[in-house]
């Protein structure tokens, strides 16, 4: 947080912006407007990234540093919903990180990469994904 | 009760009520019924199919795994609306 703070005192109105930027973003969250953006979809498409187990964007082969910076920024984006949820539900971030990743790798779609139980990157086909035996049973969320 | 005179080196031909430890006795007396036992207890042994080994490793439970499993559970439908929810970063 701390370059951001930097990076805003040198440019107030990139703040204003920003903040303008998270307000529609806020307000747009409950409508569910929001979509992958376009370069996150074409890498998930292409393999570049892949559903990792622990829950978080993992990278099935080297990424190039876009790539990797887009879904690093992700990451990051995804931890912090991760502990404002577990929190909530008095759980670790890593358990509730778990169970997310449980479910992202089940909805994700043929084609996609998703890592397995044994940490080597998988192809999801239209058969079920390989999943830890920790993940929970049932039905698959709806999409 | 018994005249030994009269049998001679036979056995009594009949046993008294009160001569069961008695050598030429005609029924069983407790060490034979108990010898009986160990006899039939030690063929079922030897016949019997089960056979229990101790382990050579430590008996491990992994209590690890289900007391996560159980928290995945509880945790699953939260963490399919933060999915929904969260469209673009999922």
């Amino acid at each position: 947080m701390m370059p951001l703070r930097e990076q805003t005192r040198r440019k107030p109105a990139m703040l204003l912006a920003g903040a303008a930027v998270l307000a529609a973003l806020t307000l747009a969250a409950p409508a569910s407007a929001q979509q992958r953006d376009p370069a996150y979809a074409a890498a998930r498409a292409n393999g570049q990234v892949g559903e990792g187990a622990d829950g978080y964007l993992g990278f099935p082969a080297a990424p190039s540093p876009e790539i990797r910076h887009m879904a690093e920024d992700i990451n990051i984006k995804r931890r912090a919903v991760y502990a404002d949820k577990a929190e909530a539900q008095k759980a670790t971030i890593d358990d509730y990180a778990f169970t997310a990743g449980c479910l992202a790798i089940q909805r994700t779609a043929p084609g996609e990469k998703y890592e397995g139980p044994d940490g080597k990157w998988y192809t999801r086909t239209a058969a079920p994904p390989l999943l830890d035996s920790r993940c929970p049973k049932g039905a698959p969320p709806a999409q | 009760m018994k005249n030994p005179q009269l049998t001679n080196r036979a056995h009594l031909a009949t046993t008294g009520p009160m001569d069961r430890n008695e050598r030429g006795k005609r029924w069983p007396t407790r060490r034979g019924a108990s010898a009986l036992g160990l006899l039939v207890g030690g063929t079922m042994a030897l016949g019997g199919c089960i056979s229990v080994n101790a382990p050579d490793k430590p008996i491990v439970i992994e209590l690890n795994i289900n007391i996560k499993q159980e928290v995945v559970y509880r945790l699953a439908a939260d963490a399919g609306n933060t999915i929904q929810d969260n469209p673009d970063i999922f």
